[in-house]
């Protein structure tokens, strides 16, 4: 256990020594991303303007689920997406090789080697968004519901990353699978309304079969105390069983691969 | 790993069929083979085996697409047999133990390890963390293996601008670093010029003096499997047909030997011919490819037949030999 810990603050140092190697990139990619928050931020805007309502969410209830997705993303960026498309390549150029031969967990290598620190603005901001719009909302923010906010916030990423990792695994056979993470990230984005903003059978997908709910409505009403005890049950339940089913697929993944021949 | 004489690495009838898909060429082909592909199964490797005892060090032979690399990577665990056996110091490598991989090593002459953008101490301190070696052991093993492989201020400069020599360097220290038992070089030498070469062999042959560390190596070049392999097996079209020393296998290959001769004045072609298979024939220089069985009767006829300056009796060059054979793709 001290091993990983001590490995993982050695992936993110030189990750970030990495990253700065080319600063430029560094203030662009964070530039990038104050443009799509403030982009995003303004089209919500005008679905209230009129005093209008978007499902049964007020406007700084929906601001919520702006944060809750503004700091999903940030995650994203800052691990999902650096480590995750990475695994192609691994496959391609036979490097996976070298993570296969050491004594540590393949799948831990590979989902946390990197972190991309120009997520970490966008995760803080998200956190901000939720609470200073909770805030506003005038409800009573007890130290309970923010427990079960994060609860919700874990299960909605860990669910995220299963998925996502199912799919960057099958590049074991596939090779190229980086228009299927493209779908994952469109997903995430469909996270950005509020489920009841839907129609009831894309509610039903987005819960069950895409667990989108999961990822930024949930948390959402946690804050708002609004969620229920059954719903967490679920969310447990679910993001354990898409976890497992990632590692499981991994394993077996790992029998076909017969590495990039030299 | 094993504290016994015995075999370290035991490899039984080891096979590997590969499914590959098959493409025509031209847009058709390209639209039958993302609707339809066809995939056909390819043997790698056939019913192979062998043994390896600890300390020695083996080179496998063979042209390109012989299955080496295959066969290789079957013994470090990253590719599943399809029938066979490999035990590797009482592990199947392809669990992938801790224990096992702690105690092996893989290095890939066309593909790195290391950290493009950062210098190899970067890399190193990360791969000391995975084996969990302690700052304390990281440091004196860094020491003393760049002292070994000559290498200093290189650790500190980003690899992205090194040499292909001095990335080589680094990275046999990278996968060097937790002292493994059992080295797997896949061309090791790859790409680098005779210098850098002669360095990286010179160095395995120290290595494998200081530690007793098994090395199993695959090379191109002859000369690395001349300078390191007392032991060398051969692989062609996936099976196994030579494994002993690599004197004999040129004794096999070759049941000659050139005898070059400086004659005094020029003779005819037409003169030599009785004596044996005229290789070369350059004005007073002759050289000859003379059976070994016929070679003293012979030598001693050159020397009463013609007035002889100089005679000398050596091998043919190993590397022209084999070559030759796998050019005619024909198994002696």
């Amino acid at each position: 256990m001290k091993r990983y810990f001590k490995t993982i603050m050695l992936f993110w140092s030189t990750a970030f020594a990495s990253q700065l190697e080319y600063q430029l990139n560094f203030l662009i990619e964070l530039l990038a991303m104050l443009g799509t928050l403030s982009g995003s931020i303004f089209i919500l805007s005008l679905f209230f303007s009129d005093g209008r309502q978007l499902g049964d969410w007020s406007w700084e209830a929906a601001l919520i689920i702006q944060g809750v997705y503004t700091f999903m993303d940030g995650l994203t960026n800052a691990l999902l997406r650096p480590n995750l498309t990475e695994i192609v390549n691994y496959v391609r150029e036979g490097t996976l090789d070298y993570v296969l031969l050491k004594p540590i967990d393949s799948q831990f290598w590979l989902s946390i080697k990197k972190f991309s620190f120009a997520g970490i603005p966008e995760i803080i901001l998200g956190l901000t968004i939720v609470f200073w719009s909770a805030i506003r909302t005038g409800i009573n923010l007890s130290v309970f519901n923010t427990l079960i906010f994060f609860v919700s916030l874990f299960i909605g990423f860990v669910i995220l990353y299963s998925v996502w990792f199912l799919i960057a695994a099958s590049s074991i056979w596939f090779v190229k699978t980086w228009n299927a993470t493209e779908v994952l990230r469109a997903l995430l984005a469909a996270g950005r309304y509020p489920i009841t903003a839907y129609p009831v059978i894309l509610r039903l997908i987005f819960t069950l079969l895409l667990p989108v709910a999961f990822l930024t409505t949930f948390p959402a009403e946690a804050v708002l105390g609004e969620l229920k005890l059954v719903i967490i049950i679920l969310g447990l339940a679910l993001s354990t069983f898409f976890f497992v089913v990632s590692r499981l697929f991994w394993i077996y993944a790992l029998k076909h691969y017969t590495s990039a021949s030299s | 790993m094993q504290d016994n004489p015995r075999e370290l690495i035991r490899v039984d009838q080891l096979s590997k069929i590969y499914r590959v898909a098959d493409k025509q060429p031209g847009f058709k082909g390209t639209l039958s083979h993302f609707f339809n592909r066809r995939t056909y199964k390819v043997p790698a490797v056939k019913d192979v085996s062998f043994n390896i005892f600890p300390g020695e060090i083996v080179g496998f032979l063979g042209a390109n697409g012989a299955g080496k690399t295959t066969l290789l990577k079957m013994m470090c665990g990253l590719i599943h047999p399809s029938k066979g056996l490999v035990n590797v110091g009482g592990f199947l490598p392809q669990r992938r133990q801790t224990a096992f991989l702690k105690e092996i090593t893989l290095v890939m002459g066309q593909k790195q390890q290391l950290i493009w953008d950062l210098p190899p101490m970067d890399s190193l301190y990360v791969n000391a963390a995975v084996y969990g070696l302690s700052d304390e052991i990281t440091k004196k093993r860094i020491n003393e293996l760049a002292d070994m492989l000559e290498l200093g201020e290189e650790l500190t400069r980003p690899v992205r601008k090194l040499s292909l020599g001095q990335r080589m360097k680094s990275e046999l220290l990278a996968a060097l670093l937790h002292h493994p038992s059992v080295l797997f070089l896949d061309e090791p030498t790859l790409g680098l010029d005779v210098n850098a070469q002669a360095r990286v062999r010179s160095f395995l042959s120290e290595y494998n003096k200081q530690t007793g560390a098994t090395i199993l190596l695959t090379s191109h070049y002859m000369a690395d499997i001349i300078a390191l392999c007392p032991r060398v097996i051969c692989i062609h079209n996936g099976s196994l047909f030579y494994d002993g020393d690599l004197d004999s296998l040129a004794n096999s290959l070759s049941p000659s030997r050139e005898v070059r001769v400086e004659l005094k004045k020029a003779y005819f072609p037409e003169q030599f011919v009785s004596y044996g298979e005229i290789q070369e024939l350059n004005d007073r220089f002759v050289c000859l490819l003379v059976s070994r069985s016929k070679l003293t009767e012979v030598v001693g006829k050159i020397l009463s037949d013609f007035e002889v300056i100089d005679l000398e009796i050596s091998d043919p060059p190993i590397d022209k030999l084999i070559g030759e054979l796998f050019l005619k793709g024909e198994i002696s």
